[in-house]
């Protein structure tokens, strides 16, 4: 066995309560599928044929029960359930399945929409026998208005700062602009080692990593880190330029921020694989170096190594955020994967009344089980399993998920209505965010161009003109 | 040696009697599998005639031909038998090198290996419908081929063949598919890194690999390997060394007793790979260093051509003996593998210059000697090297500078070849665009029409221009080396 994958779905969506608040986050629908079912496909469409999934009690009866959800993924999941109270973070769920782990492991998160080439990801960690390999993307300014918003979303505060060598592969700094208080401080032997350092900062990080077993070894025995993006991978990224001597303490002055780790050497992360000696040998008379220009050997003889490959094309979406969210039902409609032949954008179990032929875009997806009546319009988005949509409906940029009934003469515009949810007749929605089991008055206005409002509970007051 | 073989070989041979004599309805598995096994007895026999010499040649001079005599009656008998029994068996093209057997009462068919048949669809059938048996993806040529290189494959760098593989692979073994992604993308370079490489990645096969029941190790694990083999050559194609040592594990693995346990036989067959890297590699090394340090004198200047690790290694040594001497390193593009070269003597403290290919005829008159590193050495004396090396020697030659070889036995091979079109490889050829000075002027060559861009890999030099080969055998004329293959082939007997 090469490498097992190893899916978390227990996140909480915390940048998205408003949907996330009924739902579990890996179980939200987009284009009519549960979250998860999308980078389950990724990894089945590889090849993968069986995956641990690391889930809540909740979505995990939701994934076995309830039919609107169901995935229809041919791999077999093994499903480890944690309590979903608990602060745990996903380097702390690796630990807790650290005995089921027995090679390198592919750990990819449930909300990571997108159709990289996995083989280029693993192909960086196989073949410079890296510690860590991770995918990273180009980000794209999200152009939908988002309910619930006034005006852009500010990007500002939780940038990454991302270095990489001159081939783009070789990943030296990574550091979130929470940390760096005064400033970025990169250490002279990074320089020093390679003086040409790319440093970016648009970069999504795809949160999808090739880990060695050693690492997750390493983890089982740490106890202090907890969360993979945000501790392991830089502590990980730091160590490829520490001092390689055991037992010596590192004098570096920016070893203040990780005095938790002190005494901890690159001995103990760095697990020899067998027959070392060969491997060695085999170096030693390859005439391959991956830097040029000073004395010192391939990789300057470090044996941990972090590799990352950033994609500039293709799509890539983290859905963590409701701008996201959107951004995704729309992209996901152009995804390859919906123009499979088992896979109808329109679907055939649609009853039409086809007195007029309701105006359906080709960009939009409707679930099964769905009844639109005649003379509705609906383009640019996605209507989930089982709505109702009555005459005289129009539809246009929104996302409606399952068991909601539209009733006539709505006008629906850029927002989300969320499950089972009723928008009595001639209601108007503007970039509104509607709520689980939601109810719109009849003729109920809810004009949001200057307050683009979010409808949570019967009591919270319309946004009115 | 000599004995155990012979025995290993009766042994087989009295299991397909015993068989037969049992008179069991032979089912078609059955019968495919004997004739897989005479094939493979037959080619046990004629690897142990063509595989590689202990270190000590001249021990088993006369109790060898008698053994000789015995074994040419039995091996004419049971070709006889064999041939009036099994008809045409239709094996596809294999990709082994054309043997030469010791006895040339009987015309061996030659066949041309399927990598230098490109052009050729009926091959192209063939292997492709070899490679969808064993599960391997095939390779896709890319890029318009210059002409007289058009019976070559050429691949590019940036459609990998794993793209074509499942992720986490199941057929091929992760070790196999590592080794493959390091060569395709040169990661691991050079004729002994890619033998060590490829021993280390068989070290891990052979130590995870469980026998199927009903089966045998020695059987087994020789039809496990043959995948591995086709997808390495996919990824890039075998050298004369990596042949050579596959062929040894081979003879190795059909050699295991099937009484022995299968821990016991994988210990065996570990030792003997680090046996093999012992002698034919790190003592090899050793030996040729301690031989061309008497050819290095004070006062020399030494040319070298690109990155053998073997030269580098000897240089390294003489410099620690204390002999004084500078270097100069020539280089070519698109490798560019002198930087490396230079890089490892000058770390050392050696004093080097550095000059590309096309200053090596103003550089020529300062140089005392010339070494050289070898890819293989051909059965007909010739040497296959780097591209550029025959031009070095053939300067060299101009210049009445001496030419020393410097190569292991176990690269020594039994092609002959006298032209560098034949039987080549070609690299990527997106490896020769440079951008200078913001321009890339080749960037859309695959638009112009009949443009072909070549980045050929080896070429030959004949031994005219080659004065000396220094061996772990000894110094030798380049003329010697037939002769050595023969004694290698007569030795194991």
């Amino acid at each position: 066995m090469e490498l097992q994958a190893v899916l978390m779905a227990a996140g909480g969506g915390s940048r998205m309560t408003d949907l996330t608040y009924n739902t579990p986050k890996p179980m939200l629908p987009v284009g009519n599928k549960p979250l998860m079912w999308y980078p389950l496909n990724l990894l089945e469409r590889v090849g993968f044929e069986e995956v641990i999934v690391i889930t809540t009690r909740e979505v995990h009866k939701m994934m076995s029960t309830d039919p609107k959800t169901k995935l229809d993924i041919k791999m077999k999941l093994d499903v480890v359930c944690i309590q979903e109270d608990g602060d745990m973070g996903t380097a702390d769920a690796l630990r807790h399945i650290h005995q089921k782990v027995k090679t390198d492991i592919l750990v990819v998160s449930c909300d990571l929409i997108t159709d990289v080439a996995l083989h280029e990801v693993v192909d960086l960690f196989r073949a410079h026998n890296a510690t860590v390999a991770m995918l990273m993307s180009k980000a794209h300014e999200f152009t939908e208005t988002v309910p619930g918003q006034k005006g852009k979303k500010k990007t500002a505060e939780q940038r990454d700062f991302v270095g990489v060598d001159q081939s783009g592969k070789r990943l030296l700094f990574m550091a979130n602009e929470a940390d760096l208080e005064d400033g970025l401080i990169v250490r002279r032997s990074i320089i020093r080692k390679h003086p040409r350092m790319h440093i970016k900062t648009g970069l999504v990080d795809a949160h999808l990593y090739c880990l060695k077993k050693a690492v997750v070894d390493f983890l089982a025995e740490n106890k202090s880190i907890s969360s993979i993006r945000g501790e392991l991978v830089p502590f990980l990224v730091r160590k490829q330029f520490s001092k390689m001597t055991s037992g010596q303490k590192r004098m570096d002055d920016t070893e203040t921020v990780d005095q938790k780790n002190d005494g901890l050497t690159n001995d103990d992360l760095f697990f020899p694989s067998r027959d070392e000696a060969l491997l060695q040998l085999a170096q030693e008379r390859s005439c391959w170096n991956d830097h040029r220009g000073d004395m010192s050997e391939a990789y300057h003889g470090g044996k941990l190594r972090c590799y990352v490959h950033i994609m500039d094309q293709g799509l890539c979406y983290r859905v963590n955020t409701l701008s996201a969210y959107i951004e995704a039902n729309r992209m996901v409609s152009h995804m390859w994967f919906c123009h499979r032949s088992a896979h109808f954008v329109v679907h055939p179990l649609l009853m039409l009344h086809f007195v007029f032929h309701p105006q359906m875009g080709s960009d939009s997806m409707i679930g099964a089980g769905c009844h639109v009546a005649d003379k509705t319009s609906i383009k640019r988005s996605t209507i989930g399993i089982s709505t109702t949509v009555k005459e005289k409906v129009k539809v246009t940029n929104s996302i409606i998920m399952h068991g909601v009934t539209i009733e006539e003469g709505c006008n629906i515009q850029g927002s989300v209505i969320c499950s089972n949810a009723v928008i009595g007749r001639g209601a108007d929605l503007k970039y509104c965010l509607v709520g689980n089991g939601q109810r719109i008055e009849p003729e109920g206005d809810t004009y949001s161009n200057t307050k683009k409002s979010i409808l949570l509970e019967v009591s919270v007051t319309f946004g009115l003109v | 040696m000599a004995d155990s073989g012979v025995s290993g070989g009766a042994d087989k041979k009295d299991n397909i009697e015993r068989e037969k004599i049992e008179g069991k309805e032979l089912t078609k598995e059955e019968k495919q599998r004997l004739r897989k096994e005479k094939k493979q007895q037959k080619k046990g026999k004629e690897k142990k005639d063509a595989s590689l010499p202990q270190v000590s040649v001249a021990e088993t001079a006369a109790p060898a031909s008698q053994l000789k005599a015995e074994r040419r009656a039995r091996q004419e008998a049971e070709r006889t038998s064999k041939q009036s029994k099994k008809g045409d068996t239709g094996q596809p093209a294999t990709t082994s090198k054309p043997k030469i057997p010791p006895n040339e009462l009987q015309p061996v068919v030659k066949r041309l290996p399927e990598h230098i048949q490109v052009d050729d669809p009926d091959v192209l059938k063939k292997l492709a419908k070899k490679l969808e048996r064993q599960q391997i993806p095939r390779r896709l040529d890319y890029g318009y081929k210059v002409s007289l290189f058009s019976h070559l494959l050429q691949y590019s760098r940036k459609a990998p063949l794993t793209q074509q593989l499942s992720i986490p692979s199941a057929v091929i073994h992760p070790a196999i598919v590592r080794l493959g992604l390091q060569y395709s993308q040169g990661i691991v370079a050079g004729s002994n890194a890619r033998s060590i490489a490829l021993l280390h990645a068989f070290k891990q096969v052979i130590s995870d690999y469980t026998t199927p029941s009903n089966e045998e190790l020695s059987r087994d694990l020789v039809n496990k390997l043959k995948p591995y083999i086709s997808f390495l050559n996919q990824c890039r194609p075998l050298s004369a060394s990596m042949g050579n040592a596959i062929k040894y594990i081979k003879k190795e693995i059909s050699n295991i007793p099937s009484q022995f346990k299968e821990d016991d036989a994988k210990k065996k067959l570990l030792n003997c790979i680090e046996c093999f890297i012992e002698e034919k590699i790190v003592l090899a090394a050793k030996a040729i260093a301690k031989s061309s340090i008497e050819k290095i004198n004070d006062g020399d200047v030494i040319l070298v051509y690109g990155c053998s690790s073997l030269v580098n290694h000897i240089l390294c040594e003489a410099f620690e003996k204390g002999r004084k001497f500078r270097v100069i390193v020539v280089d070519s593009r698109p490798r560019l593998e002198g930087r490396e070269a230079l890089r490892r003597l000058v770390q050392k403290g050696i004093s080097c210059t550095y000059v590309l290919i096309s200053a090596v005829s103003y550089i020529l008159p300062e140089v005392s000697k010339v070494f050289l590193g070898a890819h293989a050495l051909l059965a007909n004396g010739y040497v296959m090297s780097r591209v550029g090396t025959s031009q070095i020697a053939l300067v060299a030659k101009a210049f009445n500078v001496p030419v020393l070889v410097c190569c292991e036995t176990y690269k020594f091979c039994e092609r002959v070849q006298t032209d560098s079109f034949v039987s080549n490889e070609l690299d990527d050829p997106d490896d020769l665009i440079v951008t200078r000075k913001g321009e890339t002027q080749l960037k859309d060559w695959q638009q112009v029409p009949r443009l072909g861009l070549l980045n050929l890999v080896y070429d030959v030099t004949p031994p005219d221009f080659v004065d000396l080969v220094i061996t772990d055998l000894g110094m030798i004329p380049c003329t010697s080396v037939p002769v050595v293959l023969r004694v290698k082939n007569v030795d194991l007997l």
